[in-house]
């Protein structure tokens, strides 16, 4: 999320956890090949129960929690959702529901209103049926276009958000014009990040540098034509970058994942890391998960760092990194995150910029390896 | 457009402004995100209420915190608002 501050007062100790994710469910109707839930989500299915919510809802809300996301999976899959939406939205969160859209009728979008549902945000895989409905091996363009018809229907803000890699990257004229034709207040265009089930389909999702470039260009010359009508986001790709994104704005620091089972995460991929058991709702007070528990503490602050980070003047800008990235690029998760050019490992990422400047054609590339439970079963590994 | 005095703003479609205890301050919650609010930014917007027109507010503000001379000050911090679409007119 968007932090900002109109003030500089810098808050001591631990702050609030103040952005909750609740992953309601990891069923999902979609099978994306960039999807970023667990490459092996279907080892465990178990969801916690609706009081189980609304538990946590209360006890980070108490902690100063503000933001609440329902995510997924498709969260729209939960049949309680607008009783949970409900209780967030009584409790003084700011309620966003993050959905493909799929299962949202009209009954269901007139109860999620009613129930006091701040925003949706809608994701569309591409600006044409044919490559939105291939990425995510469904039928499912046109019932995303009469999604966003029921949103602007019930007055919600709409963010549209569209991942952006190198099989939809050329398209970005048409997506934005899709997201003005859909009327959307904002676009997330949302470059791949490497993580679960993109990092399996990595050869077949990293643009070109040309096409990145291009892809920029095109951003601002619509950010120009659209002035304060829609709002533009463009996420780089880290890959591209020669310093790492301060992920999750730190460990701990602001952001809150609940799992569908109930585990809590500093971040939604924070589970792969070796050696931390991350606590369970179930077993623990979410004031204890957020303060005490040593997966919420062990990669917090800066005295985690080994070296270059460790004597690093830029430390405290980035906090070294991703500790998911180091992990999956180095097998260290205590390393600088490889997409700062002083890791000693950036050479991988050097390597992998390297080869995606390749033509298609010329990639030797497994097959595409969309998202479903066969495929997770069979991949059984984290990422 | 451009503000004066008899401009009537209100808070934008989308964006929530809410006292929150544990930040102690007013803050600004809109999709997937949030401003918090330095003191007078939040003295000022929460006199935003689609009723008050500017001179009010500023004369409101000026008798609240004995002070004068408030208007640019405010009209300013408006116009920012308005740019970020934290505020619109009626």
């Amino acid at each position: 999320m968007t932090l900002e501050s109109a003030d500089r007062a810098a808050i001591p100790g631990i702050g609030p956890p103040l952005w909750l994710l609740a992953e309601l469910t990891y069923r999902c109707p979609l099978h994306c090949v960039f999807c970023y839930n667990p490459v092996d989500f279907a080892r465990d299915e178990t969801e916690i129960s609706t009081d189980d919510w609304l538990r946590v809802l209360r006890e980070a809300r108490d902690l100063g929690a503000v933001q609440c996301g329902f995510s997924g999976g498709e969260p729209l899959q939960r049949a309680d959702l607008e009783l949970l939406v409900a209780e967030a939205r009584r409790l003084g969160y700011y309620t966003n529901l993050l959905t493909s859209g799929i299962g949202l009728s009209q009954a269901r979008v007139v109860a999620l209103k009613q129930a006091g549902l701040d925003h949706i945000q809608l994701s569309f895989q591409d600006s044409t049926r044919e490559v939105n409905d291939f990425l995510s091996s469904t039928r499912t363009f046109d019932l995303k276009r009469q999604a966003a018809a029921l949103i602007k229907s019930q007055g919600f803000p709409m963010v549209m958000n569209c991942v952006i890699h190198r099989m939809n990257i050329d398209h970005l004229d048409r997506i934005i014009e899709l997201a003005v034709e859909l009327d959307a207040e904002y676009l997330e265009l949302a470059n791949t990040q490497f993580y679960s089930w993109a990092h399996v389909n990595r050869e077949h999702l990293l643009p070109t540098r040309e096409q990145l470039q291009r892809a920029e260009a095109t951003t601002n010359r619509w950010r120009e034509k659209l002035g304060t009508k829609m709002k533009l986001f463009f996420v780089v790709p880290d890959y591209y970058e020669s310093r790492p994104k301060k992920c999750m704005n730190g460990w701990g620091n602001v952001f809150l994942t609940i799992t569908p089972d109930g585990t809590a995460l500093p971040c939604h991929t924070a589970r792969m890391l070796p050696g931390l058991a991350f606590p369970n709702v179930r077993d623990m007070s979410v004031h204890d998960i957020w303060h005490v528990s040593e997966g919420f503490n062990r990669y917090r602050g800066t005295d985690w760092m080994k070296e270059p980070c460790r004597s690093c003047a830029e430390r405290e800008k980035d906090l070294g990194g991703c500790r998911c990235q180091a992990y999956m690029l180095t097998q260290d998760p205590a390393m600088a995150d490889p997409v700062c050019d002083k890791s000693p490992h950036h050479g991988v990422i050097l390597d992998i910029v390297e080869k995606a400047q390749k033509r298609q054609d010329t990639v030797e590339a497994r097959p595409l390896v969309f998202r479903n439970r066969k495929e997770s079963k069979e991949l059984a590994r984290p990422f | 457009m451009a503000i004066d005095a008899a401009s009537v703003p209100r808070i934008g479609k989308g964006f929530r402004l809410q006292w929150e205890a544990a930040q102690n301050a007013h803050v600004l919650l809109y999709p997937e995100g949030m401003v918090k609010l330095n003191g007078s930014a939040g003295e000022i917007l929460t006199r935003c209420d689609g009723a008050t027109p500017v001179q009010a507010i500023v004369a409101d503000l000026e008798q609240r915190f004995s002070t004068s001379g408030l208007d640019n000050d405010v009209c300013a911090f408006l116009a920012m608002a308005q740019e970020n679409r934290w505020v619109e007119f009626a």
